[in-house]
């Protein structure tokens, strides 16, 4: 199926399902030595990364972690390629070689060097037959011979500019199966060469700053390009007349939707798609290929992950970010004041940062979690589990690392401690989950690992646990969601297979229903003592939901529960959170879904007839995480894309109007 | 003044051809085409080289044991090469044949001496007994009885001219040192001798000739280190027995105390001669070199030292000489001017271009003389193709072949080669990207190309010339006639890729561009192709295409953003049916119009021209220019949206000029006063707005200070409702 893998500066890697409703599936965390500078598919599903380290890294996409690195031998790897069957990579390096490695099972083997000469490599591109090379260096682009390993042809790509000092970087590059080479370049253009004949065909000047990143849609009839200013552009290949056979490459169309440089770009069959240095993921659709409107016909914009970073500990009122490599525990402020709707209360306490953890070494933070308590803190690297006691004395914090935790298969995917904060739940690969058993003062010990009475091979990337201790719901990347008996210590049962990504579970603390959001935007209630679906569940799937929910483009990442009133569930994604309330009927398309606004301008008697189950408030975004402390209290934690910006590099100076 | 120029290399000699006396070469001979020659060595080799490549293009040799005894000539008519080995077996072959043996073969019942190649008179033969015959009469009875004229003399040096029609053969003949001269007339078959007047204590070592005015003018070196000069008249019926012929001084070959002791000599131009040998200064080793010597001056112009030594042989053909220096074969061009007094004690200003060399060399050339040279040689090519024979048409096809690569000989096929041909080859060429100057080049292909349209009217290559503008950086002024012609052509896409590349298009041309593309009708140029990249995002082409949702939805449905789709669609449609918005031109007068507002150009030149613009197409113009400023106007960036299309300040400097050229026009027509009416009202209004907006611009920093101070807030605690 579609799948996009990215990789982020940082190295982490993310991989989106275009099936799921470009669900962020899965994300390997970052790694502060492994850069990432090249991404390929080969041999089917495998994905290999390669960077400024030197190394070819496989990921091991089940277990969510780099599985093997290979070196390079060529100093910096600044482009990898794989060829159309998926059974070659060539990198490009810093030395100036680029080198063939065999996709064998279990790893890559070392072929050969082709023809090396001076000038870092900085893209690579197989002919679609596998026998030509194509890798653009510094002012020159060079086509190889696969089989003999000899430059077949040299192009200086700035011949045809007068006078020229500043050097050309040809950022990206492309080999047509009608032979043209499509290179961009530092100095804005996107041109095409005939490869056999080294000579230009056409030259198409689409910036003034560098042309970055260059992707050719698979019928080779449309490309991207993406520029430093964060403009993307696509050519394709039309016609010159109505009917007529001839056809030329013509610019078509130009989309501005990054802030800053345009680093990679793709094509898939239906949209193109282009990733920046400002963080975002955007997947523009082509309308012409669009048989229907639906999910895949609008834009979409990607910059929070689709899970949650931050953790609630509600009776501490305590909140715990999650940070790429370190950890900051918050107490809330408080109030004491009442008012209206839209007051901003005076603080009496304010916000306190009681502690910050940083992980040592280099790797970065796959998961973390407090205790409702507010007495535990754990977190996971790739290679290292860490829990930490943590004890207040009036103002102050003490925190002892708890010693000797018990040897797990790690990474951890996800941490969920118990209500009562005696147990912790580890999310682990092949489906597993440990149980810890907490023990006062500061230690744990290894009660239980439960596994899917079948097996699976993905890693567990959810978990619910019930309020009384007695369930366990866990998610695996298979997508199947299995319960758990923890008294009998036993698998209870599997919830009905679903075709979608599961976002976000949370079993219920009084009725023990497991509430499930898919990345279709579809809502289900799962009886787990029952086994089965509740009758509101079915009533959901009889009468459908709203357009404007299904029609959503984030997906939901944090389900909570109203302690006071069992038929409200808190639901948030990135631009809203909703109070579905299940005792108010469902809204129909005709209604209007986002109804807030107009009801609080009706008098009381006449909102009974306009009211529906869901209570959609949009005042806070981006938010981040959205929880229940208590019966009159939520918490919401926004992330202003402001805070983002300002710790980005500048982007390129623009004029704009009246500077 | 004369000069020696750069000098290079043309191939190694092997053992044979080596230095002194009695080495070196047979001969070397011009071969079938400029700058080609045909070096015959003292073995069974024969080679055809490409002088300025310094590559050899054919070699040929005879068998083992057998001996080229003749130097290889070229039949310039047929474009065969003809051979004698051991002196009596001749061989004729031709380009494409590889083995000698199996060639054509005449075996002769002389010696020959020597065969010489006339340009338009076909070989012919000297025997070794003085008897002569054309290659045509030999090779019609190989075995006819040839005549013995000179009994027991030996033949020291021949050579033949051309004199009018008919081939004249003049050699020298030595007997118990006496030396002879005969001058044999092919055509009325009359022969003539003379005695060489004698000289005390020398004797001739090198003789040379020149036909001028009906008179050969023989030179001879002596051994007493001068040349002299003896004029034989060719008209001369009388029948006298042995005339002695006088000669005359010409030159003493030495200068301040040393002497050259010269081994073979040229003849440059009437003043000039170069003398291979060696300088021989009292007292110190003799050096060999070359010298060039002016006679009307007596003085020795310039000199070049050769340290490995030479064979004592020298030729020149093409204004290069050719040599060997030690073990290769040298080629050194020269230049020579005419000689005055001036130049002759060097006190001539260098009038000329300081370096006139025949030899294309890409490095140092300007485009001027590019151009010139290739010209030079293409009439000169174009010559000796036109007198070529059917049965040689099969040979060039083949000779193209190689030199396909050279831009000279590209250029030359220019001429008449078809359109495919041409752009197979032009491609070619443009993939030497290594080469320098290629723009000039381009230049000079292009300026062919468009010269060949000039006078075929009929050839237009417009594909090839649209790639070539699109693809290199070419400027007005390297190919100035293009725009001219395409003007002529009405070949609008060309005029606008021009105007949208050249960066020194002079105003005249804009102006005329304007006008062609004013003066066209929608209809037609909708009919043609141009480029719309420039209008296309701005322009209202009346296309249902499909709206193109670009807007993020944000948990789908949004009340106010479908609130404001509406109320743009509203605005649009209500401005539309103000109707006076819509665009005065179509998007394809508008894509050549934006092309020309692009164009550079200077107010004080293009002013009196624009006077000249029709007043319907002034209007017409005005109109488009206050459409493209209301449209950019519409954006808060001033900006029209999309590549290439024209800035608001291009705008408006066209607009002032337009109006200042035809302010008179504008103001008398009545159909312009109201659209000068709406552009003051529009311009007004602008004025106002900007004003208004530099008022406010105070009070919204003010409110994007207390907006920095909400945002500030990382923590509160609201009271929330949900209903």
């Amino acid at each position: 199926g579609g799948r996009l893998a990215l990789a982020r500066t940082d190295g982490a890697v993310e991989v989106y399902n275009f099936a799921a409703n470009y669900f962020q599936e899965k994300v390997i965390p970052g790694h502060e030595t492994r850069s990432v500078e090249a991404l390929c598919w080969a041999a089917g599903e495998r994905l290999f990364g390669a960077g400024l380290g030197g190394d070819i890294t496989e990921y091991d996409l089940a277990r969510l972690c780099a599985a093997r690195s290979v070196d390079g031998g060529g100093g910096p790897i600044w482009s990898m390629a794989a060829n159309s069957g998926g059974t070659q990579l060539a990198i490009g390096c810093e030395d100036g070689s680029v080198k063939l490695f065999q996709v064998v099972p279990g790893g890559i083997q070392f072929e050969r060097n082709l023809d090396r000469r001076k000038g870092r490599i900085l893209c690579l591109s197989w002919h679609p037959a596998d026998t030509h090379i194509a890798a653009g260096s510094i002012d020159i682009l060079r086509v190889f011979d696969v089989s003999s390993g000899q430059t077949a042809q040299r192009i200086m790509v700035n011949y045809h500019v007068q006078k020229v000092t500043r050097e050309c970087i040809v950022w990206g590059i492309a080999f047509l199966s009608s032979g043209t080479v499509v290179t961009s370049d530092s100095f804005g253009r996107v041109q095409f060469w005939d490869w056999e004949l080294g000579t230009l065909l056409e030259s198409h000047t689409v910036s003034a700053s560098a042309v970055l990143s260059l992707a050719v849609s698979e019928d080779e009839d449309s490309i991207i390009v993406g520029t430093s200013t964060g403009a993307t552009y696509q050519f394709q290949l039309l016609p010159v007349k109505m009917g007529s056979l001839e056809k030329r490459w013509v610019r078509t169309k130009p989309f501005q939707h990054h802030t800053h440089d345009v680093r990679a770009v793709a094509h898939s069959s239906t949209a193109l798609i282009s990733g920046g240095l400002d963080a975002q993921l955007v997947i523009r659709p082509l309308m012409e290929k669009m048989q229907k409107k639906g999910y895949e016909a609008a834009l979409r914009k990607f910059t929070f992950p689709h899970r949650c970073l931050v953790s609630c500990a509600r009776k501490a009122r305590l909140l715990l970010f999650q940070f790429s490599q370190h950890l900051e525990l918050w107490r809330l402020g408080s109030t004491e004041e009442t008012g209206k709707d839209g007051e901003v209360l005076p603080l009496c306490r304010m916000p306190e940062h009681l502690v910050q953890l940083k992980s040592k070494g280099p790797e970065h933070i796959y998961c973390s979690c407090v205790s409702p308590c507010g007495g535990w803190v754990a977190y996971s690297t790739a290679s290292r589990f860490h829990l930490y006691r943590l004890r207040y004395e009036g103002d102050g914090v003490s925190v002892r690392k708890v010693p000797k935790v018990p040897k797990l298969l790690l990474p951890a995917y996800q941490l969920q401690f118990s209500a009562d904060s005696g147990s912790l739940f580890v999310a682990s690969a092949r489906g597993s989950v440990h149980v810890l058993q907490l023990l006062e003062p500061g230690g744990c010990r290894h009660l239980h690992t439960f596994r899917p009475p079948s097996g699976s091979p993905e890693a567990v990337y959810l978990l619910a646990a019930s309020a009384d201790g007695h369930w366990l719901a866990a998610v695996g990347g298979d997508w199947a969601i299995h319960v758990y008996n923890l008294k009998c210590c036993k698998h209870h049962c599997t919830v009905p297979t679903y075709s979608c990504a599961v976002t976000a579970i949370a079993i219920h603390p009084v009725t023990n229903n497991l509430v499930i959001a898919y990345s279709d935007q579809q809502l289900f209630e799962f009886s787990v003592p029952e086994k089965q679906y509740t009758a509101w569940s079915r009533t959901v799937q009889n009468c459908g939901l709203h357009k404007g929910w299904l029609e959503r483009d984030a997906p939901i990442t944090h389900i909570a529960f109203n302690p006071k009133n069992p038929a409200h569930i808190l639901l948030h994604d990135v631009y809203m959170f909703c109070i579905l309330d299940k005792s108010l009927p469902l809204p129909d398309n005709s209604a209007l879904l986002m109804n807030q606004s107009t009801l609080k301008q009706l008098p009381e008697t006449a909102r009974q007839r306009q009211l529906h189950a869901f209570k959609i408030c949009k005042k806070f975004q981006p938010l981040l995480f959205a929880d229940v402390l208590d019966e009159n209290s939520l918490v919401m934690v926004e992330r202003p894309i402001m805070d983002v910006k300002t710790q980005l590099p500048l982007p390129i100076q623009q004029k704009k109007f009246g500077t | 003044m004369a000069a020696l120029c750069e000098s290079f290399t043309l191939c190694g000699l092997g053992p044979s051809g080596g230095v002194g006396l009695g080495g070196g070469l047979l001969a070397l001979e011009p071969g079938p085409d400029p700058d080609h020659v045909l070096l015959t060595d003292r073995g069974r080799t024969a080679t055809l080289f490409k002088v300025s490549d310094q590559k050899p293009l054919g070699c040929w040799s005879v068998k083992h044991g057998q001996i080229i005894t003749c130097p290889v000539v070229c039949n310039f008519e047929t474009h065969e090469y003809i051979a004698v080995h051991d002196d009596k077996v001749l061989r004729i072959w031709k380009n494409q044949d590889i083995n000698l043996d199996k060639v054509f073969k005449a075996t002769l019942s002389a010696d020959v001496y020597r065969i010489h190649s006339l340009p338009s008179g076909g070989p012919v033969v000297l025997f070794k007994g003085g008897g002569v015959r054309t290659l045509d009469v030999l090779l019609e009875a190989p075995q006819q009885e040839v005549e013995n004229v000179i009994s027991d003399e030996v033949i020291k040096w021949s050579e033949a001219f051309m004199e009018g029609q008919q081939p004249v053969l003049i050699f020298a003949t030595e007997k118990d040192g006496d030396f002879f001269v005969y001058v044999q007339k092919l055509k009325v078959n009359s022969l003539h001798k003379y005695k060489l007047e004698q000289q005390e204590l020398s004797k001739p070592l090198s003789f040379t000739a020149y036909l001028k005015n009906q008179t050969i003018t023989l030179l001879c070196l002596y051994s007493n280190d001068s040349v002299y000069k003896v004029l034989i008249p060719l008209r001369q019926n009388t029948e006298e027995e042995e005339q002695i012929l006088s000669k005359s001084l010409l030159l003493n070959l030495s200068v301040s105390g040393s002497v050259l002791k010269g081994t073979s000599f040229v003849v440059l131009d009437k003043d000039h001669i170069a003398v291979l040998g060696s300088l021989a200064a009292s007292g110190e080793e003799s050096k060999e070199c070359l010298t060039i010597w002016n006679t009307k001056f007596q003085t020795l112009q310039t000199s070049k030292e050769l340290p490995l030594g030479t064979s004592g042989q020298l030729w020149c053909y093409e204004e290069k000489f050719f040599f060997t220096h030690g073990k290769v074969l040298t080629v050194i061009m020269y230049k020579c001017e005419t000689s005055s007094l001036a130049a002759a004690v060097g006190k001539l200003k260098d009038s000329q271009t300081p370096d006139v060399c025949s030899f294309i060399n890409w490095n140092t050339l300007g485009d001027e003389e590019l151009v010139v040279s290739f010209q030079s040689q293409q009439s000169v090519a174009l010559k000796s193709e036109s007198r070529m024979t059917l049965r040689s048409k099969r040979n060039t096809v083949a000779e193209v072949q190689p030199d396909a690569s050279s831009v000279g000989q590209l250029l030359l096929n220019l001429k008449d080669a078809s359109t495919t041909v041409l752009e197979d080859e032009l491609k070619q060429l443009m993939s030497k990207v290594q080469m320098p100057d290629l723009q000039a080049t381009i230049g000079c292909v292009i300026t062919a190309l468009i010269n060949r349209c000039k006078t075929n009217p009929k050839y237009y290559p417009q594909n090839f010339l649209h790639h070539i503008v699109q693809t290199q950086d070419l400027s007005y002024s390297l190919c100035p006639d293009l725009m001219a012609v395409a003007l002529e052509k009405k070949d609008l896409y060309l005029l606008q890729i021009c105007l949208q590349r050249f960066p020194d298009i002079p105003e005249e041309i804009t102006y005329a561009c304007l006008k062609i593309f004013l003066s066209f009708s929608e209809a037609y140029l909708q009919t043609i192709d141009v480029d719309l990249e420039s209008v296309i995002c701005y322009i209202d082409i009346e296309l249902n295409n499909k709206e193109v949702k670009t807007e993020i939805v944000e948990n789908g449905f949004n009340a106010e953003l479908e609130q404001d789709i509406w109320d743009t669609k509203m605005t649009k449609e209500t401005r539309r049916t103000g109707g006076s918005e819509f665009c005065p031109v179509g998007p394809q007068k508008a894509a050549l119009l934006n092309a020309v507002l692009h164009s550079a150009y200077s107010e004080t030149f293009l002013l009196p021209h624009l006077k000249n613009l029709p007043a319907q197409q002034a209007v017409l113009f005005l109109r488009y220019l206050y459409y493209l400023y209301v449209k950019c106007s519409e954006k808060i960036n001033t900006t029209l949206p999309g590549t290439g299309s024209p800035t608001i300040n291009q705008i408006m400097d066209w607009m002032c000029i337009l109006l200042d050229a035809q302010f008179t026009v504008m103001v008398m027509l009545p159909e312009a006063r109201e659209l000068l009416s709406n552009l003051h009202k529009f311009v007004r209004a602008q004025v106002r707005f900007y004003s208004e907006l530099n008022k406010i611009e105070g009070s919204l920093q003010e409110l994007q200070r207390r907006n920095h101070q909400k945002d500030s807030q990382t923590y509160s605690i609201e009271v929330l409702e949900l209903i």
